[in-house]
């Protein structure tokens, strides 16, 4: 690496480049971010910037190495956040983030394996991989924002949004059962589950950090708001309407059963940690079990 | 566990079982898959040998997530591998298509079985050929080898994953049933003797390193994850940096240069195999367990003195363009005939390679068996005459 570093730069044309531009603003935290890349996509009173903030507070916190912490995302609003990280990050196909950290983890056990993207995207189209990943017990931190339906496409319903709430495609009210992820979570295996709303900035920060610490598979759940989409439909407000909302009707909670934290349409919301167990991981079974095993057989 | 790593010596194994093979000797890695009829094979022995060299195997839930995994395993610098067939291909299209956008290299083994739909999980087809080249939605070049022996099912696996560094991109085996369950002799050869191509690294530091940008053969290096690169690929249209621009500008630079990097390179990439081309006047074209039953052929028929010739194609994609356009254009040769078990797939490639300078006819056979040297040898004779 340091003899690579002596050697001059490839010239680029100035054709090839399209889109990065120089210059870092003077925030504390730019040094997370990769140059350029500000501002974002996100609409105003969007909480995916919020999350992603405290994302990024979290990695400052535990001083995590920036160099070994890897992130993935899906498609869709959040999946956009890759993007603007200052590591290694890969923006992938639809649903399919958490098999590509997988890959990702079991290659490189030393690296940090964060997915970070939206409820559509790991519950609906991806919904059979993140169950997977919680029954493997794959070490990595899933970060899913639940906003209840598809910001980028304009707000269809998911699997996520709750009986009666409007969206493009529920104008008359969704009639289906929507997942509680956090039980979901759970029962699929996950090591560490949590909840907060985008209005927790401190806990969710810390939680993040204590889902990243955690050996095995760790799922935060982030209620956010998106004004553009779902609030709007559902007339729930701005997006600084729907925190003083999330301030009312969130509690925090360390004794509910997971099966019992289900999201009504405009309910309270129970947050807090749910799940933090020890349990061996995928590569810990593979490494003690199975690479015993085929040393004493080969 | 270091003399288990390559099986050096003679074995009587399967195709499927040299592929897994051949991806031991090419140092692959990680493996991720889903079972599936007539490619479960492969990942079984990969389940048995991966522990015993370092590696690791993991069965994913489906298909979709088993190239997932493959392209991440990739990303953070192992040589991965999957193998399916039919169903199981159709389903990693998606993220086929991934890898190509990312520039990924990666190995996939389709051990291609009768379709459509479930078709004939047992028995024969070489129906995926245009899946191969077209099967992700978008315009995109693809590298595709087709094995006619177990012994080449080994060998041409250690090829997939040269080229796939090389450039930076999926490489396909197009084995099919026959060929992945046919038992043959298969000689692997010393490990300092198996000849192994790594991915370009980066010639700079993360400073000066612009990630997608190509080196003269279009190719560029690749960082890895967790190597302080801080690298973004994303499957969005992006810029050399990595970073998504949706304009028609960005798009004609990528997906220019993503085409071109395996079109401007056929003639290293595609190889053949020629039979008696010299004085032909019908050539017959044929690949995988066709190309067996096809030289059969072609030994008749040169015994009876008719002047018939064969070329075995091993890279099907980039289709070898060069070659046949040549022989076309040949004053002795006046016809092809493509051997094949499908509808018609290559002819199609050799059709337009033709461009009417030579006729091409499709002897074409719709799976579930491999056809007999007489329904080729008559579909010969009577173009010869």
């Amino acid at each position: 690496m340091k003899e690579r570093l002596k050697q001059a730069p490839p010239k680029i044309p100035d054709e090839a480049k399209l889109s990065w531009k120089k210059g870092h603003g003077d925030h504390p935290l730019d040094r997370y971010l990769k140059e350029g890349r500000i501002p974002h996509i996100w609409c105003p009173g969007c909480g995916i910037g919020i999350a992603f903030t405290a994302f990024i507070k979290a990695l400052e916190k535990a001083e995590f190495d920036q160099d070994k912490t890897v992130v993935v995302s899906g498609i869709g609003c959040s999946g956009r956040a890759a993007g603007y990280l200052n590591l290694d990050t890969y923006h992938t196909t639809h649903g399919r983030a958490i098999p590509f950290a997988t890959g990702l983890k079991l290659a490189k056990p030393e690296l940090k394996t964060v997915v970070f993207s939206g409820d559509g995207d790991l519950f609906a189209i991806g919904g059979n991989h993140i169950i997977h990943a919680a029954r493997r017990n794959v070490d990595m931190t899933v970060i899913c924002i639940n906003n209840f339906n598809y910001g980028m496409t304009g707000g269809q319903g998911g699997p996520t949004t709750p009986v009666e709430a409007r969206t493009t495609t529920t104008p008359y009210g969704c009639a289906e059962h929507p997942f509680n992820l956090i039980y979901l979570a759970k029962a699929a295996g996950a090591a560490y589950v949590a909840r907060w709303t985008a209005l927790h900035t401190h806990e969710l920060r810390d939680s993040i950090v204590e889902a990243m610490s955690k050996t095995g598979f760790s799922f935060v759940e982030v209620i956010t708001p998106c004004p553009t989409g779902y609030a709007r439909r559902n007339r729930l407000g701005t997006g600084l309407e729907i925190m003083r909302f999330y301030k009312e009707n969130s509690y925090i909670t360390d004794i509910l059963e997971p099966e019992d934290t289900a999201l009504l349409f405009k309910g309270k919301i129970a947050v807090g940690k749910f799940v933090d167990i020890e349990k061996p991981t995928f590569m810990e079974m593979y490494r003690e079990y199975i690479v015993q095993q085929a040393e004493n057989s080969g | 566990m270091k003399s288990n790593t390559v099986i050096t010596g003679t074995h009587f194994i399967t195709g499927d079982d040299a592929c897994a093979e051949g991806g031991i000797a090419a140092g692959c890695t990680f493996f991720a898959g889903y079972p599936i009829t007539p490619a479960t094979e492969v990942a079984e022995r990969m389940s048995k040998r991966l522990p015993q060299v370092g590696g690791v195997y993991v069965q994913m839930e489906d298909e979709l997530a088993s190239m997932a995994a493959v392209i991440g395993a990739s990303s953070a610098g192992a040589r991965a591998m999957t193998s399916t067939s039919g169903p199981g291909f159709s389903l990693m299209m998606e993220n086929i298509g991934l890898a190509v956008m990312l520039e990924v290299p990666c190995v996939i083994v389709n051990i291609m079985r009768g379709g459509p739909s479930t078709g004939l999980p047992t028995l024969v087809g070489q129906q995926d050929v245009m899946q191969a080249r077209w099967g992700s939605h978008g315009d995109y070049e693809i590298i595709a080898l087709s094995p006619s022996s177990p012994q080449e099912s080994f060998e041409l696996t250690v090829d997939a994953f040269n080229l796939a560094d090389i450039y930076r991109v999926p490489v396909i085996i197009l084995s099919d049933e026959i060929i992945g369950h046919m038992t043959e002799k298969v000689t692997i050869s010393e490990t300092e003797k198996i000849k192994i191509v790594h991915r370009k690294n980066p010639a700079c530091g993360p400073e000066n390193f612009v990630p997608f940008f190509p080196d003269e053969d279009g190719v560029p290096p690749m960082a890895l994850a967790g190597d302080g690169y801080h690298v973004h690929a994303t499957g969005l249209t992006h810029d050399e940096h990595g970073y998504p621009v949706i304009t028609a500008d960005a798009q004609e630079r990528l997906v220019q240069r993503l085409v071109n990097k395996i079109r401007k390179n056929e003639e290293k990439i595609v190889r053949t195999e020629e039979y008696y081309l010299d004085d032909a006047e019908v050539i017959i074209i044929s690949y995988g367990c066709s190309a067996r039953t096809s030289l059969d052929v072609v030994e008749t028929a040169h015994g009876k003195g008719m002047k018939v010739g064969f070329l075995r194609l091993i890279t099907i994609w980039p289709f070898p363009e060069t070659k046949i356009r040549g022989l076309a254009s040949r004053k002795n040769v006046k016809a092809f005939v493509v051997a094949e078990i499908n509808h018609g797939q290559v002819v199609y490639e050799v059709e337009r390679c033709a461009a009417g300078e030579a006729e091409t006819v499709l002897a074409g056979f719709m799976g579930g068996r491999i056809f007999e040297p007489d329904e080729l040898y008559k579909v010969v004779q009577e173009i010869a005459n």
